[in-house]
């Protein structure tokens, strides 16, 4: 039975997987002038403001191991997060205090590496990223099209939540205008 | 809750019904040994894997046998599981050099996988090799749903045997049970997900330099054929520590619905597996009611506290699967004893949650484990038609066989055992340094914390408060044996039944026969499930979930 349900099955599965989902059963690693940049599905960390950032993590999208904060809806810790959370979006983005901020936005997803946003929280930071990019307001134009092109709608037309990635989002962005030479990594706000 | 919303609980409840009688059916014809189509493409690994035992697929044996051969082989599981986490650095497909796991973890996780509940004290991608999780865990995925079957079909069988021990064969059951069902519909939904993005591979973790030009470890392995497993047999041990919130677990909204329906598909055919053995389709149906109802309440329950007091809140959900799925799913995986998760349970409306407990202090009887549920529901069954025996003056009957003092005796045994380790193993926790020490939160939310633990121990559901520190050896040994106490308390409790039950004759249905085929007797066994539990649950339910979600409407925090 351990032989049966522990190697051939498995074995079974790998070999199927690997020949038909070769990059899928690897992981949907993206690759861009030949270096692995990520994972499509694995979101990861944006903090320069020439790039759309992702949701909340509370690993920091390190995923070893995946973890969610696990706070409760009656946890302090979690309404001065969320408090901060507000403040951060509402001064990067310059946004109208009328303005509602995508819930995903401010609370920590459960995997701590979703890579998806909503396209609302995505048309909230084309402004900044404009500016950091020094682009003119047709460039802006372009920019809500990338966002409508990497949206995925709901899956069979009802399943899920409509969704961009953010990662694929600002790889079509390096390649539409040339990212801003700033010392990646390092830039904060 | 907009009209997507509606639509995808309507679908969701709309497939499990209409695949439960397919599905059981199939189910039907594979236990009762009737030929079918599909039967030659498996029938070889059946037999070869009699010849290579030493079994006849005809012997039999009394309920005692049935349960020294259950847990025998359950321990050789469990010892087998135990003895490669411990030796795991010396053992091949271990590329990330993961060291060997502590004693108390091991015990623990050995536990937890043979009694299909799945809990996880450890992180997966950082502390199991690829060879712990396949030959180990993968492996007690299939035999824990097996061995559920395996009891369930006990049960039935003594209730349809007339005068006789003989109660079928274990090793058959198990062999049956994963050839003919667990196995092929493993294989078709892994692939499935792998093609979603679920990986399978066993290659080294990649390090990706990211846009940013930081580096990013991002953990591999053979996840789809476990994570197909793990959702059929309402296991739930997630390959990741966020399990099916992790998108290499969970890609996309299809996987989920997949997934999501997987949880309760075997549990839910069973039933109707259940109506054509019993040659009484109509009561098979009656009791799927029952559990629908069950269900369909706690889902409203669960979506209207989501919606209307934590709208907005999105903490420790994904994205991609909205509020909606992750609320379906948390219902369904504390239904069932499945325990996987897509968001995380420590972050939803306290009401929400307390659904969740309350699902698992049922016994996990709404649909329930892969054959467990069932057989949990029908010690329901059984106090019920006493309770109405009694109420008439009757002697209580059930399919013709009489209910009499001692599987009464069985039955509050089973229901008793797994409330002992709640209510007790929660009270030791919250009075003793050591078991407060290892909590997140404050306030009330700290005790849902601990009774979370232990009531998904002694349910073997396996799901979590995740804010819980349960990696200490305090809480791996009582959790451990919470989990042993909640899965073969009942167990041999429910084969004692089935022995005592077989040996009865049959009485003929006459007027005078309560009858179990109708919505009086649906009334009834729902009235029972809510008042047992409400009784022995309400006090520690009013201390967690109640009190908190009242002092969240105030608007404290802690």
């Amino acid at each position: 039975m351990t032989i049966l349900t522990g190697v051939i099955y498995p074995l079974l599965i790998t070999i199927i997987g690997q020949t038909a989902f070769t990059s899928r059963a690897n992981g949907s690693m993206i690759v861009v002038n030949n270096i692995t940049v990520g994972s499509e599905l694995i979101g990861q960390k944006f903090i320069g403001s020439q790039y759309f950032s992702g949701r909340p993590s509370s690993i920091d999208y390190n995923p070893l191991p995946s973890c969610g904060s696990n706070l409760s809806i009656t946890s302090e810790d979690l309404k001065l997060k969320v408090k901060r959370n507000i403040a951060v979006f509402d001064s990067i983005n310059q946004i109208p205090v009328s303005q509602s901020i995508p819930y995903e936005m401010l609370y920590a997803s459960g995997s701590g590496v979703d890579p998806h946003i909503s396209v609302m929280a995505a048309l909230l930071q084309i402004n900044r990223i404009c500016k950091t990019r020094k682009l003119s307001n047709s460039d802006m134009l372009q920019i809500e099209n990338l966002i409508s092109q990497s949206t995925e709608s709901r899956q069979l037309g009802f399943l899920g939540e409509e969704r961009v990635n953010v990662l694929k989002l600002n790889i079509e962005l390096d390649k539409k205008f040339k990212s801003p030479l700033i010392p990646n990594g390092e830039i904060r706000n | 809750m907009n009209y997507f919303d509606y639509l995808q609980i309507f679908v969701y409840l709309l497939l499990l019904v209409a695949l439960t009688p397919f599905i059981g059916n199939y189910m039907f014809k594979v236990f009762d040994n009737k030929p079918f189509k599909t039967k030659g493409v498996f029938s070889w690994l059946e037999n070869g894997i009699y010849k290579l035992i030493g079994v006849k697929s005809d012997s039999q044996m009394d309920w005692k046998q049935y349960v020294f051969a259950l847990l025998s082989f359950n321990l050789i599981g469990f010892l087998f599981v135990f003895a490669i986490q411990l030796i795991q650095k010396q053992l091949p497909l271990n590329p990330q050099q993961l060291e060997n796991v502590s004693w108390t973890s091991a015990f623990n996780t050995a536990v937890s996988f043979m009694t299909n509940t799945n809990w996880q004290g450890y992180a997966g991608e950082t502390t199991m090799s690829y060879f712990t999780q396949l030959i180990g865990l993968t492996v007690q995925n299939f035999i824990s749903a097996a061995t559920g079957f395996g009891v369930a079909l006990v049960l039935i069988r003594g209730i349809r045997n007339k005068l006789s021990s003989n109660l079928g064969n274990f090793y058959v059951d198990i062999t049956r049970s994963v050839v003919y069902i667990l196995l092929p519909l493993s294989i078709l939904l892994s692939v499935v997900l792998i093609g979603q993005g679920v990986v399978q591979n066993v290659s080294e973790y990649k390090t990706v330099t990211t846009v940013e030009n930081v580096q990013q470890v991002i953990p591999q392995g053979p996840a789809a054929s476990q994570i197909a497993i793990k959702q059929l047999g309402t296991n739930g041990g997630g390959f990741f520590n966020t399990n099916s919130a992790h998108p290499y677990e969970n890609p996309t909204p299809l996987s989920n619905f997949l997934e999501m329906l997987a949880i309760l598909l075997l549990p839910s055919a069973f039933v109707y597996c259940y109506g054509k053995m019993v040659n009484s389709v109509k009561q098979g149906w009656y009791i799927y009611l029952t559990m629908f109802i069950l269900f369909v309440v706690g889902l409203g329950v669960s979506l209207y506290s989501e919606y209307h007091f934590a709208s907005g809140i999105f903490e420790g959900k994904e994205l991609r699967f909205g509020t909606i799925n992750s609320i379906i799913w948390e219902n369904a995986t504390t239904a069932a004893s499945n325990g996987s998760v897509n968001a995380m349970h420590s972050s939803l409306s306290p009401i929400s949650g307390l659904i969740a407990l309350f699902n698992m202090m049922l016994g996990e009887i709404i649909f329930g484990g892969v054959g467990a549920g069932f057989y949990g529901m029908l010690i329901f069954v059984i106090l019920t038609v006493f309770i109405a025996g009694l109420m008439v003056g009757r002697t209580p009957e059930f399919l013709g066989k009489k209910i009499e003092a001692f599987e009464v005796k069985m039955a509050i045994l089973g229901i008793i055992a797994p409330s002992f380790i709640i209510l007790v193993f929660t009270a030791i926790a919250c009075t003793t340094d050591v078991g407060l020490s290892s909590l997140l939160s404050k306030g009330p939310h700290g005790f849902s914390e601990m009774l979370y633990a232990f009531t998904s121990a002694a349910a073997n559901n396996g799901s979590a408060f995740a804010g819980l520190n349960a990696n200490t050896n305090f809480y791996n040994l009582m959790i451990g044996v919470g989990m042993l106490v909640g899965r073969f308390g009942v167990i041999i409790p429910v084969l004692a039944i089935a022995g005592s039950l077989s040996q009865k004759k049959v009485i003929p249905v006459s007027s005078g026969t309560f009858r179990t085929d109708n919505f009086t007797f649906v009334g009834l066994l729902i009235a029972v499930i809510i008042i047992v539990g409400s009784l022995t649950f309400f006090p520690a339910l009013s201390l967690a979930p109640v009190v908190e979600h009242i002092l969240m409407i105030s608007g404290k925090t802690f």
